[in-house]
């Protein structure tokens, strides 16, 4: 997704001239070519990520379009306030990036584990919250939140990870993608789990149970039409995040269908407890942990289905 | 520094300014109930020589692209900006009777939305700088005219944002960019020595790599110098610490913490009054 990223805002950046891109002294082998090809539109702050975004709120007060980058949790929570005040409250064309959404950064321990940024920044008034499924994904999403002015977050996973989509979807900020048709369950994941839910539906499809795949890209506008359609039309819905079952995705659709009154479907947010991780591990080898596994979503999914329809064990 | 007649009937024309800065000040806060009156006053001076003399602003084309920016980062004296906002004709003075009030258009930290003039909004401390960062990146890098202006206040300065602001400037020789420190010498809870010691001040500024002058702050001769020259130094972002006394200009608040956060009520309001009417 990194690559993709950076491919895509290099091509954005030559047709574009207000495009910056400032950097919290993050990206050591992918930040130079911008930097090399438009050193007059690039910064490096250094360590200091809330005058990064500061000065990103002040730059794009002049007429830029600004990309802020860095790793984890540092783009977002560290500068939190910047982010409320100087970058939302002025509807200022900044775009926070963050690298190592969920825990792509595993081994490195909790303070690079990003799993509450969803919620926070979806909090954000007049912040769009995306997070892209795959590097296809990836593309069509930077260029999307550089044509629509204002606010964004953008959570990219790290670098390796498959592509999903076998041809380039149609694509719209705030409308999910459906990557699979199934009528007996919806699995709607955003992020990096795009790839587990499409092997999830793969396996539990030779059980007999034909899920729909939904990629939902962006958090903020949530796709609420395709949320309640997916609940009337397969009667279940499974949320798929690397992020806590607080307030992100999983919290997004609870939201829309408790409000929505009629529909009562099983539902089932799948992600992190709210709780700190001090497991040593890799990525995939935390996510197991935590249940975030293929195999471990299936069974998550057929117990609920058991408990809540005439499944057999 | 010899003074010129026309030079003179400057200096009496941006005094009246300040004057009437903080008669509007008093005025607003007064009838609101709120606090921050001190802030307002110790600045009055610096307001009126920038907006009076120094900043290429224009009122009628408030978002004029070439205009210099100042950002109020010490968003709690938002009082004396509207005040010299509405004097100097951004909008209508009678908009500073409602400051405060339910549903009037004038918050009580800095605010730009529907008020012409104001660059930015403020209230939290340690976020301007920043802002104005940049812009005068931005500014430096295109070859642009204007200027950015920062103004902040000594409190402010414990923030460790300002200081990632302050060691940003130098680097990118941002010589477009000011920051004037209204240093009234008092925070929120007790004299900035007692509570956290800025000296040796302009050493840490000029360590920083600022070009530091050291200026009375409520001297209009001394204020019209050093802002008309600049940058004090050619490379350099200047920093002026502008010496000033927290509630200037009336007797009872003058080098008072309790009017960080204290209203005058009617008797005090029209002391106050009475005072600023009978000054210079």
């Amino acid at each position: 997704m990194r690559s993709a990223f950076f491919r895509t805002l290099m091509s954005l950046a030559e047709e574009d001239s207000r495009i910056c891109l400032v950097v919290g002294d993050i990206g050591f082998g992918v930040v130079e070519p911008f930097a090399q090809r438009f050193p007059t539109r690039f910064v490096n702050v250094g360590v200091a990520e809330q005058n990064m975004t500061g000065v990103a709120a002040g730059m794009a007060m002049c007429g830029k379009v600004v990309f802020t980058y860095s790793i984890a949790n540092f783009p977002t929570l560290r500068c939190l306030e910047q982010i409320r005040n100087d970058v939302c409250y002025h509807h200022a064309d900044v775009k926070v990036v963050a690298v190592g959404g969920g825990f792509a950064y595993g081994a490195l321990g909790m303070t690079h584990h990003a799993t509450e940024d969803l919620a926070i920044l979806r909090s954000m008034p007049g912040m769009v919250v995306v997070a892209p499924g795959d590097p296809i994904e990836t593309e069509l999403v930077t260029g999307a939140i550089v044509a629509q002015a204002g606010p964004c977050y953008l959570r990219l996973g790290r670098a390796g990870e498959p592509t999903v989509h076998t041809s380039r979807p149609e694509f719209e900020l705030g409308k999910a993608i459906v990557v699979r048709e199934g009528s007996d369950l919806a699995m709607i994941s955003t992020g990096g789990m795009l790839d587990t839910a499409v092997q999830v539906a793969e396996r539990i499809a030779r059980l007999g149970l034909h899920a729909r795949v939904l990629s939902m890209h962006t958090i903020k506008p949530l796709d609420r039409d395709s949320v309640l359609a997916a609940a009337r039309e397969t009667g279940a819905i499974f949320t798929l995040e690397e992020h806590s079952v607080i307030g992100g995705l999983g919290g997004a659709v609870a939201e829309v269908l408790a409000e929505s009154g009629e529909l009562r479907v099983p539902f089932r947010r799948i992600g992190l407890p709210s709780e700190f991780s001090s497991r040593v591990g890799s990525q995939e080898y935390l996510r197991a942990c935590y249940g975030l596994s293929a195999s471990a979503i299936v069974d998550t999914v057929r117990a609920t289905l058991i408990s809540t329809r005439t499944v057999t064990a | 520094m010899k003074d010129s007649n026309g030079s003179a009937a400057k200096r009496e024309e941006l005094a009246a300014l300040a004057k009437r800065i903080r008669l509007h000040v008093v005025e607003m806060v007064h009838a609101a109930g709120s606090s921050h009156v001190g802030t307002c006053l110790s600045m009055a001076e610096l307001l009126a020589v920038l907006y009076g003399q120094v900043l290429n602003v224009d009122p009628t084309r408030p978002d004029w692209s070439e205009r210099d920016r100042l950002i109020m980062s010490k968003g709690h004296g938002c009082a004396g900006l509207y005040a010299v906002l509405a004097e100097r004709g951004f909008f209508p003075i009678d908009w500073l009777q409602s400051f405060y009030h339910d549903g009037a258009r004038l918050a009580g930290h800095a605010t730009h939305h529907g008020i012409p003039g104001v660059e930015v909004s403020t209230g939290s401390l340690g976020h301007g700088l920043s802002l104005a960062c940049g812009m005068a990146l931005v500014g430096r890098r295109e070859e642009r005219s204007w200027r950015v202006f920062a103004l902040l206040s000594d409190g402010e300065c414990d923030e460790g944002s300002t200081w990632e602001a302050a060691m940003f400037a130098p680097h990118h020789k941002l010589d477009n960019l000011v920051a004037i420190v209204d240093y009234n010498k008092i925070q929120s809870l007790g004299t900035v020595k007692e509570v956290l010691d800025l000296e040796p001040f302009a050493a840490k500024w000029r360590s920083f790599g600022w070009s530091a002058v050291e200026v009375d702050g409520h001297d209009i001769i001394q204020l019209r110098s050093v802002l008309s020259a600049l940058p004090t130094e050619r490379g350099k972002p200047t920093c002026v610490i502008a010496h000033t006394v927290k509630g200037k200009g009336v007797s009872f608040m003058e080098d008072k913490l309790l009017w960080h956060y204290r209203s005058p009520d009617e008797q005090e309001f029209r002391q106050a009054l009475a005072e600023l009417e009978k000054s210079q």
